[in-house]
């Protein structure tokens, strides 16, 4: 296997786009990877699209082939390849492209994620949940929100967890995202504004709950010999795993574990030889504010029951040891669905060249974490300088 | 959309599952493979008791369009006595819910198809103590 680095990252701003389309988003990110690579766009060999529902989003399928085509590629025929997994999508097309590169198959390849939400209003959610069991679970009138509520009340009993706990996260997140010009939400909120929230699913309020965005990102990839010809600064992947579980949160023996965080994270540590406490910065899936708790813990952050402890002491602050989602994370830097997995790995590589501005953290090892639906996917890349 | 729904009418009406008679776990919703014994599987429909515990619950308060006219509604994970847990709506006030609490089935509607679309039945759970 070939060591893989990051040449070139873009992204679009994450929220509601309204004056822009889906073909308009994915461009901008797909233009600024390039412009940052210093690539003419030939040079791609294989394009790889994270999207979750293009076909009930926008009434379009056969995303891949119209990418390519609207990024000017049409008349290179090379091979482009749309891969779903709810809103770990993105996270499945950066590991697509890394095994392209790693495996010969490709020396350079483009790895994006887009989603467009905003065209269908209201019936966004409904279009999210269907990450979960149709069937058996959104059948019955179960929420996306309301099986992470699920989630939160048994931590909570559990392990004590509080609501000031779930509220400090997204106090964080929104804190942080006020650095990122790409941010959806760039304002602070203070404690109390959280805590005195509108109910979505309880315990869980508005404020534990990530938005719907419109967005995209890209990352370009390629072998390390031809890397050092385009960049002075290649960021490596050193570790791209992802594995699968239960798709309903019932079926699971410990509701409180996402075995599939679990799995990937432990093949990606030892793949990169590294462990847990040599990660220097995170992006973790903060769809709900419960499931970044969750991730500090299947990561290996904190001990099984103990995450809410690094958010009560300031660990993963931006100041802390372990700062976790510098972005914004998906609370407040948007959740693009398809996008966010790949927008992720631009803000890892960005941190780790030293080119995150204000939100500039130290660290020589990166990692994100993507999740779908109530983690049925997950998908565990570790970046190094 | 009826076909989909017509053909699992069984198991939603009298909370028909499996069990596996390789290793002896029971599976609601029904599987025709058991993830313990893959190919060993030697699946057949058990029909369940209907009573159970909830272990975790949430009061939807921003529902899906369709249903909009009953939130807030209590959705929960209930441990049936047979063993699996199983997302079920739960049919009682929200201010009187708790873990813990013992719940049966009952036999309810979920909704409907537009005005002249079919009507959604299937089982939700009640208190039981």
């Amino acid at each position: 296997m070939r060591r893989v680095a990051v040449i070139g990252v873009g992204q679009s701003k994450f929220g509601e786009l309204w004056d822009s389309s889906f073909r308009d988003i994915v461009l901008s990110a797909g233009v600024e990877a390039l412009e940052d690579a210093g690539l003419e766009g030939k040079e791609l060999e294989a394009m790889y699209i994270g999207n979750m529902s293009g076909g009930r989003y926008l009434g379009q399928e056969h995303i891949a082939a119209l990418i390519a085509d609207y990024a000017g590629l049409a008349e290179l025929n090379i091979p482009s390849t749309r891969v779903e997994a709810a809103d770990a999508s993105g996270g499945l097309a950066l590991r697509q492209a890394c095994m392209a590169v790693a495996s010969g198959m490709h020396d350079i390849v483009i790895a994006a994620g887009a989603e467009k939400v905003t065209d269908v209003g209201s019936k966004a959610m409904e279009i999210l949940a269907s990450a979960t069991d149709r069937e058996w679970e959104v059948f019955t009138g179960a929420t996306l929100a309301s099986l992470y509520a699920m989630i939160a009340r048994l931590h909570m009993r559990e392990f004590g967890t509080k609501p000031e706990d779930l509220a400090m996260v997204s106090v964080k997140n929104h804190k942080n995202a006020t650095l990122n010009p790409k941010a959806q939400f760039r304002r602070e909120i203070s404690l109390e504004v959280a805590l005195n929230s509108p109910y979505v699913a309880e315990p869980l309020r508005l404020f534990d709950c990530a938005p719907l965005s419109d967005g995209a990102a890209a990352v370009i990839l390629a072998s390390e010999d031809i890397a050092k010809k385009y960049t002075d600064t290649p960021v490596y992947i050193s570790a791209c795993s992802q594995a699968s579980d239960y798709i309903a949160l019932h079926s699971r023996k410990d509701l409180l574990t996402m075995q599939a965080v679990v799995h990937a994270a432990r093949q990606a540590y030892e793949q990169a030889g590294i462990e847990a406490k040599d990660v220097g910065v995170a992006e973790v899936h903060d769809s709900f504010t419960i499931a970044e708790i969750l991730a500090y813990e299947d990561l290996g952050f904190a001990k099984k029951g103990e995450g809410a402890e690094l958010i009560r002491e300031g660990v993963t602050c931006l100041d802390g040891e372990i700062p976790v989602n510098p972005s914004g994370g998906l609370k407040a830097c948007g959740h693009a669905v398809g996008a966010t997995g790949i927008r992720q790995a631009v803000e890892i590589t960005l941190q780790l060249r030293g080119e995150a501005g204000k939100r500039q953290v130290d660290a020589e090892n990166g990692l994100a974490l993507n999740v779908g639906g109530t983690g049925a996917t997950a998908t565990v890349t570790i970046f190094t300088r | 959309m009826l076909p989909r729904f017509w053909r699992k009418i069984k198991y939603r009406y009298d909370l028909v599952g499996t069990k596996c008679k390789n290793c002896g776990n029971s599976y609601y919703p029904p599987r025709n493979l058991c993830p313990v014994c893959r190919r060993k599987s030697d699946i057949a429909e058990m029909k369940f008791s209907g009573r159970g515990e909830v272990i975790s619950y949430s009061v939807v308060h921003e529902a899906p369009e369709d249903l909009k006219a009953q939130k807030p509604y209590v959705v929960a994970l209930i441990k049936l006595e047979e063993g699996p847990v199983i997302t079920s709506q739960l049919v009682c006030d929200p201010e009187n819910v708790r873990t813990g609490m013992r719940v049966k089935k009952a036999f309810r509607k979920y909704g409907e198809e537009g005005e002249a679309g079919i009507i959604y039945y299937g089982t939700k759970f009640v208190p039981d103590e």
